[in-house]
């Protein structure tokens, strides 16, 4: 009797993940119908798995143009970020005088500001820097990745001060005292220690990052430099929706997403866990 | 010289950071109130004009933008609502000592990965497509339609794919919450003869004030600021029956281009955000259980 009951409430908890996550599956299936079987049951299984709708998305988004687009401002993003971050959140949280702790409470504040009350005049900065100075920020890769880093700055500098405060500081002092350099103690000492947090950063900073839309879509122009959500957004714009190939193009961008899940699953659920709580 | 040479690596470690955010954020912060008292259309040749207070003025006048506040509002408090007593009603689930807890868990976190933008689409097929064939097939035509076509249920339908969204994400800070509640206290009340019920009105829940904080700490903000799911979901429509706070923003920004009113807008959102999440934060701390 009680195995039943065991066993029944696995199946409930199975089957309402399984309806939880339901729309991917519908986008799925319904990337390989034509029309008329898209039509006649949605929720039904393919007759055949034929790629075409693939393809003509795949050329519509020119989809491999935006992943590598994508995959360039997150890598180089988060790899500034971390190092720039961390850094800064090491000198500030060990400095221990009145500007270090001004500096970390107005990185702070500013998290409360949106993102919708700076960008009209982040936008009016921008472009006047680049057409002032030649300074590519508007409408290019390396202006995106400069804005990413300065609006992810504040988040990952407090999770950096935080975990920073609970290290033993008798560990830096003790190598200041062979003579090692700050530079020295922080690459070789303290960056290492910091590992758990940098992949909390890490994690957090991608997620934001690779799925950010508005940033994007205001700061670049050129067909050419679109990210994948920008792409997206296009080609629902563009066309009037053909349903099979909107649904491929949907699962195309998926599929990176479930990728970084799969391989770093443990992570990210600790990760987005750690980020909150803080 | 030691001192100078301190100063130095801290420069060094630290003025990297500070000028790219200073530039980043806090220069158009600040020029962006600076604006915010002008009436100005964005194009540079075009002299702007200062007009004081007008444009807060304006605002409290301006019926679109007082239903656009409304709307959220009413968005952020039903998805708040939603929000948390799925993902809590989640992470229950998947605390109990099931074997599929960890499956479940994986899988019902995965919505959150995906963008908003992207979420959105997605939903927009299954309302359009699955809710009128489910109403078909079951007869619920009344559940079961279109919801985007409909001023009222396109609000919910955003509360709706919200959720889908955010549960997962409170879900795990619930769990952190519900892994940190010892064993033992609980036992000894089952020992008592307190019902599950009873043991989570009276154990649970209080313990779970910290969680409960960060989780309506973070719905409420998302809630608030949520642009690219209102986008792609129903761009607004229909008759701007969902046109949001930070879409309002953006059309009357850059659709409109109305420069000096919009970023007036713009300040007024931050002004309530801040309000809102500091007021929040202060209430839930005062009443969390000390263990």
């Amino acid at each position: 009797m009680k195995i039943i009951r065991t066993w029944s409430k696995e199946i409930l908890l199975l089957l309402m993940a399984l309806v939880f996550l339901s729309p991917i599956y519908i986008i799925f299936v319904n990337s390989f119908k034509s029309r008329q079987e898209l039509y006649e049951n949605t929720l039904a299984f393919p007759q055949e798995f034929s790629l075409q709708f693939y393809e003509a998305a795949m050329a519509r988004m020119d989809f491999f143009n935006a992943f590598m687009n994508s995959m360039y401002v997150t890598v180089v993003s988060v790899v500034f970020i971390i190092i720039l971050s961390s850094m800064t959140a090491w000198m500030l949280a060990r400095s221990g005088n009145k500007i270090s702790t001004v500096i970390f409470m107005t990185m702070i504040a500013t998290m409360l500001i949106p993102f919708q009350t700076i960008m009209m005049p982040l936008m009016q900065l921008v472009t006047g820097i680049t057409r002032e100075t030649g300074i590519p920020l508007y409408n290019s890769l390396s202006g995106l990745i400069f804005m990413n880093i300065g609006f992810n700055a504040a988040l990952s500098v407090f999770l950096y001060h935080g975990f920073i405060k609970s290290i033993p500081i008798s560990l830096e002092e003790a190598a200041t005292i062979d003579g090692a350099s700050k530079f020295g103690v922080f690459w070789r000492i303290i960056f290492p220690i910091l590992t758990p947090i940098t992949a909390t950063v890490a994690i957090l900073n991608v997620i934001l990052i690779w799925n950010d839309f508005l940033l994007p879509s205001l700061t670049l122009i050129d067909k050419s430099l679109r990210t994948i959500p920008l792409s997206v957004f296009y080609f629902f714009g563009e066309f009037t929706i053909e349903w099979n190939m909107a649904m491929a193009g949907l699962t195309l961008t998926i599929i990176p997403v479930v990728i970084f899940y799969m391989i770093a699953q443990k992570y990210i659920i600790k990760g987005i866990g750690e980020g909150a709580v803080k | 010289m030691k001192n100078r040479k301190n100063i130095g690596w801290y420069l060094l470690f630290t003025v990297p950071l500070l000028v790219i955010f200073t530039i980043v954020v806090v220069i158009p912060f600040v020029i962006g109130i600076y604006y915010a008292f002008f009436d100005w259309d964005g194009i540079g040749a075009n002299p702007m004009v200062f007009t004081g207070l007008e444009n807060f003025r304006v605002l409290l006048e301006d019926e679109r933008f007082l239903r656009s506040a409304w709307l959220t509002v009413l968005f952020t408090v039903l998805s708040v609502i939603s929000v948390n007593v799925v993902g809590l009603a989640f992470a229950l689930l998947v605390t109990s000592k099931l074997k599929l807890a960890n499956l479940a868990r994986t899988m019902l976190f995965m919505p959150y990965l995906i963008g908003g933008l992207i979420l959105g689409y997605i939903w927009q097929f299954v309302f359009l497509d699955v809710f009128t064939l489910l109403g078909e097939v079951t007869g619920f035509e009344s559940i079961f339609f279109n919801w985007l076509n409909n001023e009222t249920f396109a609000l919910f339908a955003l509360v709706f794919v919200f959720t889908w969204q955010m549960a997962g994400y409170v879900m795990i800070v619930y769990i952190a919450g519900i892994q940190g509640i010892p064993g033992e206290l609980v036992e000894a009340a089952k020992i008592d003869g307190a019902s599950s019920w009873q043991r989570f009105l009276n154990i649970t829940a209080p313990l779970l004030m910290p969680a409960f904080t960060i989780s309506l700490f973070l719905t409420l903000s998302y809630g608030f600021k949520i642009y690219d799911v209102n986008l792609s979901l129903t761009g607004g429509g229909p008759a701007n029956a969902t046109e949001l706070f930070a879409m309002n923003i953006y059309n009357e920004i850059f659709g409109y281009g109305n420069y000096g009113y919009g970023q007036a807008k713009a300040i007024v959102f931050f002004i309530i955000i801040a309000a809102i999440t500091m007021t929040q934060v202060y209430i839930t701390k005062k009443r969390e259980v000390e263990m």
